[in-house]
């Protein structure tokens, strides 16, 4: 092996500081101080270059012969220390017989981490003098470690701000005296369900006598009742459905995956039941029932909201004029003889 | 104003003098919020008036409370971005000197509605610096002696012993006077570039 040294090794130390020159049998003779401080502790110098590193891209023979035909064309390396650390690298291939910038027949070659740059810098302990004075390394760890404070200051911004949105669009859809769903909550629901095409029953719910509580005992009576009878109502439904109040006295009900008409006639049936359940106010009994009218979205060739809306509204009209406290399905037979408009 | 200034101030208090006093004071302000967001950007004059209050309920000049200011950017634990950023600038306390010329640049390339002012370094040699600051582009404020906060607290975190003399300030611009007297005064904080990044 030649330690012969070369007046090139200088100036490589200075402009690549992660350079190797090996010898014509491949072994390292010289590195730059960079590459040292690299295999700090590890043996280095005199060392088979293919034995340090694996030379991953191109494919080539694990020679020196093959090392070198690799001249001028861009390497993947990986080291073949504990981390593995990949590396980009370019090769000179020295020429033979007569000296020039190193050992005849040898190779320079010369490294950088690439993209690993950041895991390597923690890794060997690298700072702003192991690198040449116009590698843009320096620059970009900057860059990586300003955008990454900046990302951080947006991601805790926008978590805030998802945050405020939820409560925001919370109370947007929430009615605030009985905390049940409104309006635009069930639009909202509605129009999600008809594009998935999903089934379930809609249910139109109009309090009966409640007009009496608030004229004989006041709006705070009338307030309490409509909040009893919002939680009676969550308490025989699922968490899936929604109840939604949409005016004084009227409810909507959407019940998720209900297709069958016995089934929504008993739920309409135990709704009643639970709503004549009287309040009591500051010692006096409120008592109020409600008319259910609904239609089912499965009997629909295309179910089409407004419709679905109309006829459910249609059989609530039914059950009022049959004398309230009582629940009418839809059936296309009311449109052919239809209630007259019941009076609250 | 960027968020990021108000919330430095926000941060400041609240690190300094606790969270009742910062509350206290942005509350007699009536903005609506008590609380900056590093993210967004606020009207200069909510700064001016944020400042201006601090002032009053510290019993603090003006210059003194920007000073803190500065000085509480790089030296306070808890915040390690600003030093750690101003650390690649240099790998020694002259070295940083000479990137200041770069740092609305640098900043830009970071949080690009950052708005600092432009600084400018000369050499008079023997040690001795002038640094001119200059106006912000989108408000009036002048920060120099933010600035000057600064310089003290990285002076210190690189280990150097400067002397720093605020020269006064012009129609557009401020000087500060920076004498080096000793670059490996005391050991400094250590730098250690692949610490912060990946890590947040």
């Amino acid at each position: 092996m030649s330690d012969e040294t070369y007046p090139s090794y200088d100036l490589l130390d200075v402009l690549c500081p992660m350079h190797a020159v090996l010898n014509a049998s491949g072994h390292v003779v010289h590195a730059g101080p960079t590459l040292q401080k690299v295999f700090a502790g590890k043996p280095l110098i005199g060392e088979r270059f293919l034995e340090i590193a694996e030379l991953r891209r191109p494919h080539v023979a694990e020679t020196m012969a093959g090392l070198r035909g690799c001249h001028g064309a861009r390497l993947h390396l990986r080291l073949r220390d504990g981390v593995r650390t990949g590396m980009k690298g370019v090769l000179i291939a020295l020429p033979q017989g007569a000296a020039s910038l190193g050992p005849p027949g040898g190779a320079i070659i010369n490294l950088s981490f690439g993209i690993s740059v950041v895991d390597a810098v923690r890794d060997f302990g690298l700072n702003a003098g192991d690198f040449p004075a116009t590698d843009l390394t320096i620059e970009m760890l900057y860059l990586i470690e300003a955008k990454s404070a900046a990302m951080e200051a947006s991601r805790k911004l926008n978590l805030r701000l998802q945050g405020a949105r939820i409560a925001a669009e919370e109370q947007a859809y929430t009615d605030t005296l009985t905390g049940l769903k409104n309006r635009r909550a069930m639009d909202h629901v509605l129009e999600r369900l008809m594009q998935t095409e999903q089934d379930f029953a809609l249910m139109h719910l109009d309090l009966d006598y409640f007009k009496q509580v608030n004229d004989t005992l006041g709006h705070a009576a009338g307030d309490q009742v409509l909040q009893n009878v919002a939680r009676r109502i969550l308490a025989q439904t699922r968490a899936d459905d929604l109840v939604a109040r949409t005016g004084g006295d009227e409810f909507v009900l959407i019940l998720a995956g209900v297709t069958a008409r016995a089934r929504l006639s008993e739920i309409a049936t135990r709704l009643i039941l639970c709503l004549e359940e009287p309040v009591m106010y500051n010692g006096q009994e409120c008592r109020v029932s409600g008319s259910i009218g609904a239609t089912l979205s499965c009997a629909y060739e295309t179910p089409d909201l407004a419709r679905m809306m109309e006829d459910s509204d249609l059989a609530l009209y039914a059950a009022k004029a049959r004398g309230r406290a009582c629940h009418v399905l839809y059936d296309p037979a009311l449109r052919a003889d239809p209630p007259l408009h019941g009076t609250d | 104003m960027h968020g990021l200034v108000n919330r430095a101030i926000e941060r400041f208090v609240r690190d300094t003098y606790g969270r009742d006093v910062w509350l206290e004071t942005i509350r007699r302000l009536d903005l609506g919020y008590t609380e900056f967001e590093a993210m967004m950007t606020y009207e200069p004059q909510v700064t001016k008036e944020v400042l201006a209050a601090l002032a009053t309920r510290l019993g603090k000049d003006l210059p003194d409370l920007f000073e803190d200011i500065g000085t509480y950017m790089i030296s306070h634990p808890d915040i390690e971005a600003p030093r750690r950023l101003l650390r690649f600038g240099g790998v020694d306390f002259v070295d940083f000197l000479h990137s200041l010329d770069d740092l609305a640049e640098r900043a830009r390339l970071a949080v690009f509605d950052l708005d600092l002012p432009t600084l400018e370094l000369r050499d008079h040699g023997e040690g001795s610096y002038s640094l001119t600051v200059g106006l912000c582009e989108h408000h009036d404020l002048r920060l120099g002696r933010v600035v000057m906060g600064v310089l003290r607290a990285m002076a210190d975190d690189y280990g150097a012993l400067v002397f720093l003399e605020y020269r006064g300030a012009s129609a557009g611009r401020e000087v500060i006077l920076i004498r080096l007297l000793e670059t490996a005064f005391a050991s400094g904080r250590s730098f250690e570039l692949g610490a912060g990044g990946l890590t947040g």
